[in-house]
């Protein structure tokens, strides 16, 4: 009874978004009021619909409905109740649906807190949600449905969810990352809505940056999460692989940012208007691209459940229909001004453009590792497959320039910087972080030239925020006073940098520094990690809820004490008969130290893998930080205050940013 | 010049120095990086490089895993039910590493027609198979059909 109700929610929600793609559209070219203001109930009603479904499919999962094909394939009677919880979109058909509700969900909040926008504006920006919003609601009812039944055969136990997936890491994962990648479709909707009404201003930049931000906020935390999840329950102590997956999510991650950055200059400046808003529909299509990767099956990794080409099809038919339509868009209505503003060749404007410039090949390089082997395996040129050290070679060079500009340009001004001022400005910092860096070499006890320049970035990029937060709060009143005055989304934006240093200083530390050895060990056995000992003391059995394990027990010390007993396993699930690594690990600020079990080589042999990896709690503590300060950022006054301000001016604005700009 | 537009000239000068570079490290970087697919039929016929990092895979056939007891070494043979090739190992193997599922190594071809692999992929659930074993052993099967090999039959997947 309860999968048809749903079925039926679904259904009932496409009709609201179909509706809400076409009535305030067409009241906001008409001008007439009454259809536009259709908008925010209809965007109610769509997420309740959806919600509907979606509670239902959880219904479902938690009362063991084996009738729903859906829930059997992804779950078991035996499964602990917050698996079957998560195991909702443990697959493909709940993955969408959770997709599908984040939309809504986003949908709503602009609904909610955008009160003060014009409301041709926000009929827009709707329907935009909207028609996103049709075409995942056609894919999941016509390819995917999560609520087919399997009638009249039931099974009597569900199939269980993949081992892999039965974690904590995997219960928060997809939703904060689908936070990201659909919050994207926010700062997508508004450039669309921009270039329908011919209104890309400060207004419209000031109204998509909050939104951008939080969506990135979320990514960040999505894919340092994902990014943890490999490192203890999947890699055996690896942390990014430029898996196809992975990359799927950092390139939205990456043109992200670069987004984030030219909005703030179109807000300032009014400059940057037309790359701003291409930036938004990149930005949005790589979203949607990601999804096309992971969910069509084209790659076939752990995260690829599904490998229907019918799927697929569809999705790059969205995928195709979303960037053409837009991209043509686009053309016909970017902005024809000539911006006026005028910007030095040395100036804050110049260092932000770089960014955006270093940010977008990034983007590049990423995506055409990533798709360059799918493309040459559909067009029948062979099977190759580019591994790590290309990412590595490429990308580090140019996240190493981006950081080191960060650091140049956060000193700069607006307009025109003087040359000589910025090169003493610097003069101070660049020693300390020289003095510093080659102080961190000291302490590792190798010189790497790698190593060396991402901890000099990394230390760079944290002494000029610094820096500049001290030059910022000096004040008459104290100095106490002078940090109280800066604005929330000046301590965001500091966070956010921050976050930065702490993750490429993770990064480098751990992958420089880090020490992996297998070895060969019976129980009596010490091996030798940097200054551990790790002593293989004892190996027995444990039963879990629904897996047996091989429990073995480790004692850690470090110069002879006594640090800590480790006790990593070799499960072995029940139902699917897999085998999985569970990994032990000493968690630490500056180190961690990881044993896991590899195979039996004789009766009371065993394959260990012993791991010491310093700072490596640093790369996910630095997407904390840039989460954070995303967070912080949007909380800042100026957005509801310059909001009021812009809603009474009304339409007017548009052309007031014209007038400034000529002004300027 | 206007200023404006020797700004805006600095401005396409870096864009295309830094396209320039951009291109230029990814296909240095690409040339250094692409690891090509080998079966073992090809690696039989001598298709494959010697000494350059490659990746090979199939079936690992049954009872041809033989381990070192005194240390990681490993060695198995890698079939595609037409030819075999000897991979050899040192290190742990992945959880779903067994005889007579797929895999994918990672590594070298030596003189002696061995495969020293520094990495070993197995499939990450019971209804993966890498796609290019599954299409080596299709190409595998198909040819031995038509030679009227029984043993074809066997890779029915």
């Amino acid at each position: 009874m309860y999968p048809e109700l749903g079925q039926f929610a679904l259904i009932l929600a496409l009709l609201l978004a179909v509706l809400l793609s076409v009535v305030p559209l067409v009241g906001s070219v008409t001008g007439r009021d009454t259809l536009q203001a259709y908008a925010r109930p209809l965007s109610a009603g769509l997420f309740v619909f959806i919600a509907i479904a979606f509670g239902i499919l959880t219904h479902a999962f938690v009362t063991d409905d084996f009738s729903v094909a859906y829930v059997a394939n992804n779950s078991n009677s035996m499964l602990p109740w917050y698996y079957k919880f998560s195991a909702v979109w443990g697959g493909h058909e709940g993955s969408l649906l959770l997709w599908i509700l984040m939309l809504a969900g986003w949908t709503l909040a602009v609904a909610i807190f955008s009160r003060r926008l014009p409301s041709v504006m926000i009929a827009q920006v709707l329907s935009v949600m909207g028609i996103v919003c049709v075409g995942f609601l056609l894919f999941i009812i016509m390819t995917s449905n999560p609520f087919e039944r399997m009638l009249p055969n039931v099974p009597a136990d569900g199939a269980d969810l993949n081992p892999l997936l039965q974690d904590f890491g995997l219960i928060i994962h997809p939703p904060m990352l689908y936070m990201g990648y659909v919050g994207f479709s926010v700062a997508f909707a508004f450039a669309i809505a921009a270039l329908i009404n011919g209104r890309l201003d400060a207004a419209w930049a000031r109204w998509s940056r909050p939104w951008t931000t939080v969506a990135w906020a979320f990514l960040s935390l999505g894919i340092a999460l994902g990014s943890w999840w490999a490192y203890y329950e999947l890699g055996w102590g690896g942390w990014w692989f430029w898996d196809p997956v992975e990359n799927a999510s950092l390139l939205p991650w990456l043109s992200g940012t670069a987004l984030m950055h030219s909005l703030a200059v179109t807000e300032k400046r009014g400059v940057f208007k037309s790359w701003t808003v291409l930036l938004a529909i990149v930005t949005f299509s790589l979203s949607l691209l990601g999804t096309f990767l992971v969910r069509s099956g084209v790659l076939t990794s752990v995260h690829a459940f599904a490998s229907d080409p019918e799927r697929g099809t569809f999705l790059l038919a969205l995928l195709a229909i979303t960037i053409v339509s837009s991209l043509a868009l686009y053309a016909f209505r970017a902005p024809v001004v000539h911006v006026r503003a005028r910007y030095g060749s040395l100036s804050r404007e110049i260092f932000l453009l770089l960014n955006n410039v270093l940010l977008v090949a990034a983007t590049l390089l990423v995506m055409v590792g990533t798709l360059y082997p799918l493309v040459l395996d559909y067009l029948d040129m062979g099977r190759l497959s580019i591994g790590e050290p290309f990412f590595n070679l490429t990308f580090s060079p140019l996240a190493l320039a981006a950081g080191l500009l960060l650091g140049a340009g956060i000193f700069s001004r607006w307009k025109k910087t003087d040359g000589g001022w910025l090169g003493r400005k610097l003069l101070w910092p660049l020693a300390i972080s020289v003095v510093a860096t080659a102080a961190v070499m000291v302490t590792y006890g190798a010189f790497k030239p790698w190593a060396f320049a991402g901890c000099f970035v990394a230390i760079w990029v944290t002494v000029a925020t610094f820096w500049d937060l001290w030059d910022k709060s000096s004040s008459r009143k104290g100095r106490l006073q002078g940090l109280k005055r800066q604005s929330r989304s000046y301590y965001g934006m500091v966070l956010g940098h921050l976050g930065l240093a702490i993750t490429m200083a993770g990064a480098t530390v751990a992958s420089n520094y880090g020490i992996e050895r297998d070895v060969r060990m019976v129980p009596g056995d010490t091996a030798i990690v940097g200054d551990y000992q790790v002593l293989f003391t004892d190996i027995g059995e444990r039963r879990g809820q629904n897996f047996t394990a091989q429990y073995g027990s480790f004692d850690v010390s470090l110069d002879g004490q006594y640090v800590a007993t480790l006790h990593p396993e070799k499960r072995q699930y029940q139902v699917q008969r897999n085998v999985m690594t569970e990994a032990a690990i000493d968690a630490g600020l500056f180190r961690d130290v990881f044993v896991a079990i590899g195979e039996r080589i004789t009766d009371d042999a065993w394959a260990i893998r012993i791991q010491y990896k310093p700072l490596v709690r640093w790369l996910w503590l630095g997407a904390l930080f840039m989460a954070a300060g995303g967070f912080l950022a949007i909380a800042d006054r100026r957005y509801r205050i310059r909001e009021r301000a812009s809603d009474r001016q009304g339409v007017e604005s548009g052309r007031r940013g014209d007038v400034a700009e000529a002004m300027s | 010049m206007h200023p404006t537009r020797k700004k805006r000239l600095t401005i396409v000068l870096f864009l295309l120095a830094g396209i320039a570079i951009a291109v230029g490290l990814t296909t240095y970087a690409l040339r250094q990086n692409i690891n090509l697919f080998y079966d073992p039929s090809q690696i039989a016929a001598g298709d494959a490089p010697q000494d350059v990092r490659i990746r090979a895979g199939g079936m690992v056939e049954e009872g041809s895993v033989q381990r070192d007891p005194e240390s990681l070494k490993v060695e198995f043979r890698v079939t595609d039910f037409n030819s075999s090739v000897l991979v050899e190992y040192t290190g742990i193997l992945p959880d779903l590493f067994a005889e007579g599922q797929g895999v994918v190594a990672m590594g070298r071809l030596n003189g002696n027609g061995r495969f020293v692999a520094d990495q070993v992929l197995a499939k990450h659930d019971e209804n993966y198979m890498p796609p290019e074993v599954a299409e080596a052993l299709e190409k595998a099967s198909a040819g031995a059909h038509k030679a009227g090999d029984s043993t074809g039959s066997e890779s029915a997947y």
